[in-house]
């Protein structure tokens, strides 16, 4: 099974622009950001080569000029590496990885419903978190919402 | 025959929150399900933005009245880990010890709600009375049956005296006694098998294909658990097995529940003997500095994850929170298929979401005539359990009776 100094070496060795940019904060915790069209790349080279097949959650970031999301994945081998992709604030699509994980289509639509992403390939389904009745141009996890926007 | 949709919920107990399970139907089977969470989203990860670290704690804390430690300690560790803090050893094993007994009653209670929802009474009444020597022992070691505010930013806010370890462990040698008691039932109650035996089915790869977490996975043989594979407070240092199984349904669910019991037991145990002496606590930093934490932890019901962002003041930039139902959920619907209305009691318990004592009421639509039923949660398992009586010759009376007896 690969341990964290290979996940490392691994990535770095396979993607020319990770060179010296797969943070290892500590053992089993890998962190790297990666462009969002080499995105996909990267997530099934880690499946295929370095036991990446479960997905815990995403994490959406609002980040001022632009949104950023935090793919958590990890494997048997128990080392979680954190994916993250940034996209610009007027312009925030991303592409569903429900095809690679099934049990990520709720998170996908969290990113939606919080922070306004817009998430292609997404099969249907009920909206998620907020209410139907909720205004779908209010994103409550945006720095700029404030709760006193939800009474106007 | 037409199909039919039934809409269970918004409201009903068997959820952690609030969830809509929206059945279509061919007589009894059931052919699809389609969820709609959010019911109870109380927007805590925008208000943990606008809070303090410290508040923060007590607040995720507040997430889940069952595994109300899982989520404060998580979110501690991910700080730590963002403000670079080691806790000291004696903490470590406090937080440890204080987690595997909130797993004790929290499969206990498991237990008790998978006896009721079957009409086995009795299973219900014992399991939950041996579930009150454990909250009492929380009681007696942290001020609190739950939401023990035990934790901390860089360890525990109580230390545990030697006479409070001890009662732990004649405590533990009574539950042991009781939950092979439950075992022994398990396996040779042909009744209990009747109800459970390849209810609720996941098979091994749908299991993995739609990552099951906790007690659902390791049922269908998803042999994964965060404190084997990523080991975090004093999990290193203690020897236990990962209880897996290869049933696939809601009876081996049950089999893995009461085994992890006993690992628990073991694993207090070894924690009481090792237990360092020392410290509880390093002091925390008010300002947290700029940086990211994840932090995995092994909850009753699964993988519970905390992602952590610091920005260098005393409030956190972002905080990220995923339970375990939310990620079981997905499995849901795969269960649900080809079984019996009798048995969504049974399944969706299984997969343990938490209690809530909200209303409930199940709304019956029979599609070809237009017609509207109301049906409550407790005339659904009471169809359970009559259905089974009168199609399976499942009756737990004479059980109930005979252990009333002993």
């Amino acid at each position: 099974m690969v341990n964290t100094a290979e996940m490392k070496q691994s990535l770095e060795g396979k993607f020319d622009f990770l060179a010296g940019k797969v943070a290892v904060q500590r053992e089993r915790r890998v962190f790297v950001e990666v462009p969002a069209d080499r995105f996909r790349e990267v997530l099934e080279f880690s499946m295929k080569e370095l036991g990446i097949d479960w997905i815990s959650t995403l994490t959406g970031l609002d980040e001022k000029e632009t949104l950023a999301v935090v793919y958590h994945v990890s494997g048997a081998h128990g080392i979680v590496l954190n994916i993250k992709i940034r996209v610009p604030r007027d312009n925030p699509v991303i592409h569903s990885v429900t095809d690679l994980f099934p049990a990520c289509a709720n998170y996908e639509r969290e990113l939606d419903d919080l922070l306004g992403f817009v998430v292609e390939g997404l099969p249907p389904g009920n909206r998620y978190p907020l209410d139907d009745n909720w205004p779908k141009d209010q994103k409550p996890l945006r720095k700029d919402w404030k709760p006193a926007k939800a009474a106007s | 025959m037409p199909s039919v949709k039934i809409p269970i919920g918004p409201q009903h107990p068997a959820l952690h929150e609030p969830a809509l399970f929206d059945l279509t139907l061919e007589g009894e089977r059931i052919l699809e399900m389609q969820l709609k969470l959010g019911y109870n989203h109380r927007g805590i990860e925008k208000a943990c933005e606008e809070r303090s670290y410290i508040q923060d704690i007590y607040l995720l804390e507040r997430i889940c009245g069952i595994c109300s430690h899982s989520h404060s300690t998580a979110f501690c560790m991910a700080t730590e880990e963002v403000a670079g803090l080691q806790v000291p050893p004696r903490g470590q094993y406090i937080r440890t010890l204080v987690a595997e007994l909130e797993r004790i009653h929290s499969h206990l209670l498991w237990l008790g709600v998978a006896g009721h929802e079957t009409g086995f009474i009795t299973l219900l009444m014992y399991t939950w009375r041996d579930r009150e020597v454990v909250m009492d022992l929380l009681a007696m070691l942290t001020g609190n049956r739950v939401n023990y505010g035990v934790n901390t930013i860089g360890g525990v806010r109580r230390d545990f005296t030697a006479e409070q370890l001890q009662q732990i462990l004649k405590a533990m040698d009574a539950l042991e006694e009781r939950t092979k008691y439950y075992i022994e039932v398990a396996a040779s109650e042909p009744t209990l098998a009747k109800r459970l035996v390849n209810v609720g089915y996941l098979s091994p790869g749908d299991a993995m294909k739609f990552n099951a977490m906790g007690p659902t996975g390791r049922a269908s043989s998803v042999d994964r658990d965060v404190r084997r594979d990523d080991p975090y407070l004093a999990y290193g240092d203690v020897q236990f097995k990962v209880v897996t199984d290869t049933h696939n349904d809601v009876f081996g669910r049950t089999l893995v529940r009461v085994g992890e019991l006993m690992e628990s037991y073991s694993i207090v145990r070894q924690l009481i003997a090792k237990m360092p002496d020392g410290p509880v606590k390093v002091k925390a930093p008010r300002k947290i500095p700029a940086g990211e934490g994840v932090a995995r932890y092994e909850a009753p019901r699964g993988e519970d994850i905390h992602y952590v962002k610091g920005n260098g003041t005393d409030k956190p930039e972002r905080v990220k929170v995923r339970a375990p139902t939310m990620g079981n959920l997905a499995a849901v619907g795969k269960m649900l298929e080809n079984n019996n209305l009798a048995d969504v009691p049974v399944v969706i318990a299984a997969i343990d979401p938490c209690f809530s004592c909200t209303d409930r009421a199940i709304r019956v639509t029979d599609l070809s005539k237009g017609r509207t039923e109301l049906l409550t949660w407790k005339e659904l398992r009471q169809h359970g359990i009559e259905w089974y009586r009168r199609e399976a010759g499942v009756d737990f009376s004479r059980l109930n009776k005979l252990l009333a007896a002993r």
